[in-house]
């Protein structure tokens, strides 16, 4: 009789483990892979899967919102948070691809740099697009696109992402313009105008990259002299010895933010996962594994000041550089890429 | 069945059993056997109407369909329709267009009239959002100052064209702009602005550059399907197994083992500069010569094989027969033998061309943005901008460029015209 009920206590744990291992399903985080991706897994979901229990399913994507829109108008969410650039978040929440987010359950909003804060999204980290070249390759070092440009002091390819963001925004730099003018000038006809014709003058040395991974091996196999590149690929590319460095003036940054799409199956964990990233501590592990800063300012102190001083947020590295204009790219990102696209084509 | 026919008519066939007519009979048996057959190719015919003949329809309606302001804004439409154009709308097409931008706040409703609209004029998206966020309007004050004074751009008339422009249930807008063209103020059809056309180039640049890599796989493949269509079948086999292996292995690695083989660094280039035919790198990646190389290695199987098999059924001994009787080879060969290959040359050039023409992953990887064909471009709108109009429009030319390009084949190549010409 005894052991008639210690055996029904013991299927009864089981079924009920069983049960809560359901209930605390995986959670699938997507990201744009690469190092970035190895570096959040360092700082995020290994350690967020250890305190919690909740197991990380890690995927990554190439930013297509396509799929983001499929799936929420299907009523088939397999994705719980996904990595988005900000015009993306700006955008895919205002049309309903994503859930709104609770500031209070993540933190303090004053601990967090503005961008960060956003109605759907939780900021990352702080990125950078600049100007990178190969040490070994180049004798003297170029300081700024103007020297990009600079087809007789420097000859060889160059790489550019093919796109319109960024490329226009470059081009109007080494034109002259200020940084805070680029976008006033981007916004008028004219403007758009002037930065085509910039790159007019370039075109034939230019080679086209799509994924973040091509600039620093293109740099490193001596297909390209300079490239623009993500920071914290070049960064990545350094740690594994290559002579690679980078340009800070000019450069251009942005914040990448988690968001949990529409309909998550399990939208509780998605945002105790996010919380756990944007925790102080975790976020200065980040940083210190790739060179990308920062959004909870609380972290900076915790960073080591040599890994510091490779980030787009050090005071010196932002010196020169630019913040992107979401609400431009948003606005005029469709009718800059179709020409950028008609342009390219060519 | 007309030799059926024929027959009747000649000799009349006399009655069995029942009475029918044989003839009569005959008719009720070729009907029992097509309905077997029909019933035999139906569940085909189901899963080609439900997998692909119906989402290919769906898909061209979203190239004409035109609902974000046609559903959002029934009454600001409604109040817009006897509208002159030339002088500013009545009071209450803006009061229905205030009233509808409040009802529209905070859903995604207001995001899809902003994108639309913004796809009229750049700016017009930022208008929209900023306006619902001062709505709604007290119903005390007059609806147009009140717009006017939250943006000067609603005194505007062109910003009242552009509500009225958008507004049909269905646009040609999308359709037009894969060929170019636009629809100007006044209604008329033009070609678009010289630096935003593009796609009418794309799309004879996908008709080149197939013409080239299937001219490339003929004259690659004709040789090896006539060396394997005479060598004994141990050989054949051998060789056979040379063809397919490529085949099994995924486009993606095939086209990766390109880049390996061709980046500066790469074999090929310092097998050059060791022979010392050039002394530095040449660039064969990201341009034309790259993504033909590797197009031409990927569908050259696609050529071989129908090749093969048609050459496999032509019998040696109609060459041997012209060749007893004094024809020169290759005299010959062009004579007697060619046209009998003609069946496979269409099929496999067919075959290859139409593969190409929707080929996306070589030229995306292989090529620079001068060798993007058209397929890139649908790709771009349905995963980068989310336009799926547009993303339809290009899919509906490139669908029927395909068509039209079969059709042609079935005019002058196809299987009853090989017949024709070979009875002749």
């Amino acid at each position: 009789m005894k052991h008639a009920a210690s055996f029904l206590r013991a299927a009864v744990l089981v079924a009920l483990g069983g049960a809560v291992g359901i209930a605390s399903a995986d959670i699938t985080v997507i990201s744009f892979g690469g190092a970035s991706q190895k570096a959040q897994d360092k700082a995020y979901y290994a350690p967020f899967s250890k305190a919690t229990g909740v197991k990380v399913v890690a995927g990554e994507y190439n930013g297509e919102q396509a799929k983001v829109k499929a799936m929420v108008e299907a009523g088939n969410v397999t994705w719980d948070v996904l990595e988005v650039e900000s015009p993306e978040l700006v955008r895919g929440c205002e049309e309903g691809l994503f859930e709104k987010i609770d500031f209070a359950q993540v933190g303090d909003k004053a601990d967090f740099v503005p961008a960060a804060v956003n109605e759907c999204g939780v900021g990352i980290f702080v990125w950078s697009t600049a100007l990178a070249y190969n040490a070994d390759r180049l004798k003297e070092a170029p300081t700024s696109w103007a020297d990009f440009w600079n087809v007789d002091k420097f000859p060889g390819k160059r790489g550019l992402r093919k796109g319109a963001k960024y490329t226009l925004e470059f081009a109007l730099l080494a034109d002259g313009v200020p940084t805070s003018d680029v976008y006033k000038v981007l916004a008028t006809p004219a403007g758009v105008d002037r930065a085509f014709a910039k790159l007019d003058k370039l075109k034939a040395n230019i080679q086209w990259w799509e994924a973040g991974a091509q600039p620093p091996q293109l740099l490193a196999s001596g297909d390209l002299v300079m490239s623009a590149a993500y920071n914290g690929r070049i960064s990545a590319a350094q740690v594994e010895g290559k002579n690679l460095k980078v340009v800070w003036n000019g450069s251009i940054y942005d914040v990448d933010s988690w968001t949990i799409p529409k309909g998550s199956p399990n939208k509780a964990d998605a945002l105790k996962f996010i919380r756990f990233a944007s925790q102080p501590e975790n976020q200065a592990v980040f940083s210190g594994e790739i060179a990308y800063g920062p959004v909870n300012l609380k972290a900076v102190s915790a960073i080591d000041a040599k890994v510091a001083a490779g980030l787009p947020t050090s005071p010196e590295n932002m010196q020169g550089a630019m913040a992107t204009d979401t609400e431009f790219w948003v606005e005029h990102g469709e009718n800059l890429e179709q020409r950028f696209n008609a342009w390219a084509a060519r | 069945m007309s030799t059926a026919v024929d027959t009747s008519a000649a000799v009349p066939l006399p009655a069995e059993g029942d009475g029918t007519p044989l003839k009569k009979r005959l008719r009720r048996a070729e009907r029992r056997r097509n309905l077997l057959f029909g019933a035999l190719i139906l569940p085909l015919a189901l899963v080609v109407l439900v997998a692909f003949i119906w989402p290919i329809g769906s898909l061209l309606t979203i190239g004409v369909d035109n609902p974000e302001i046609h559903d959002n804004l029934p009454r600001t439409l409604a109040a817009l329709e006897d509208w002159s154009g030339s002088a500013p709308p009545a009071e209450a097409a803006f009061r229905a267009l205030a009233d509808e931008l409040a009802a529209a706040k905070g859903s995604p409703a207001i995001a899809a009239i902003a994108k639309r609209l913004n796809r009229e004029n750049a700016g017009y998206r930022s208008l929209v959002m900023k306006t619902a966020r001062k709505l709604p309007l007290d119903a005390a004050v007059p609806a147009r100052e009140a717009l006017i004074a939250i943006d000067a751009q609603w005194g505007e008339l062109a910003t009242w064209q552009a509500i009225h422009r958008a507004g049909g249930a269905l646009t040609p807008f999308y359709l037009l702009a894969a060929i170019d063209r636009v629809i100007d103020a006044d209604g008329n059809i033009v070609a678009a602005p010289e630096d935003e056309r593009i796609y009418v180039d794309v799309l004879l640049r996908t008709f080149w550059m197939s013409l080239i890599v299937t001219v490339c796989c003929l004259t690659l493949g004709f040789p090896v399907a006539y060396l394997m269509a005479s060598l004994s079948t141990r050989h054949s086999n051998m060789l056979m197994i040379f063809v397919l292996l490529p085949f099994w292995t995924s486009v993606l690695v095939r086209v990766a083992a390109w880049i390996v083989l061709l980046q500066n660094e790469g074999l090929v280039n310092r097998l050059l500069m060791w022979i010392g035919l050039t002394d530095s790198p040449i660039q064969l990646l990201f341009n034309r010569f790259g993504v033909y190389v590797a197009m031409v290695h990927i569908l050259l199987p696609f050529m071989v094989l129908p090749l093969y098999s048609v050459m496999k059924g032509i019998s040696p001994v109609y060459m041997r027969a012209a060749l007893s009787l004094g024809c020169p080879p290759f005299r010959s060969f062009w004579k007697i033998y060619f046209p009998q290959t003609l069946p496979g040359i269409g099929a496999g050039g067919l075959l290859v061309f139409i593969m190409c023409m929707g080929y996306y992953i070589t030229p995306a990887l292989l090529g620079g943005p001068k060798e993007q064909m058209l397929s890139y471009f649908i790709a771009f709108y349905t995963n980068q901008t989310i336009n799926w109009g547009m993303a339809a429009a290009l899919s509906a030319v490139l669908l029927a460029a395909t068509l039209l390009l079969y059709m042609v084949y079935a005019r002058y190549l196809g299987p009853t015209r090989v017949k024709y010409m070979k009875a002749r």
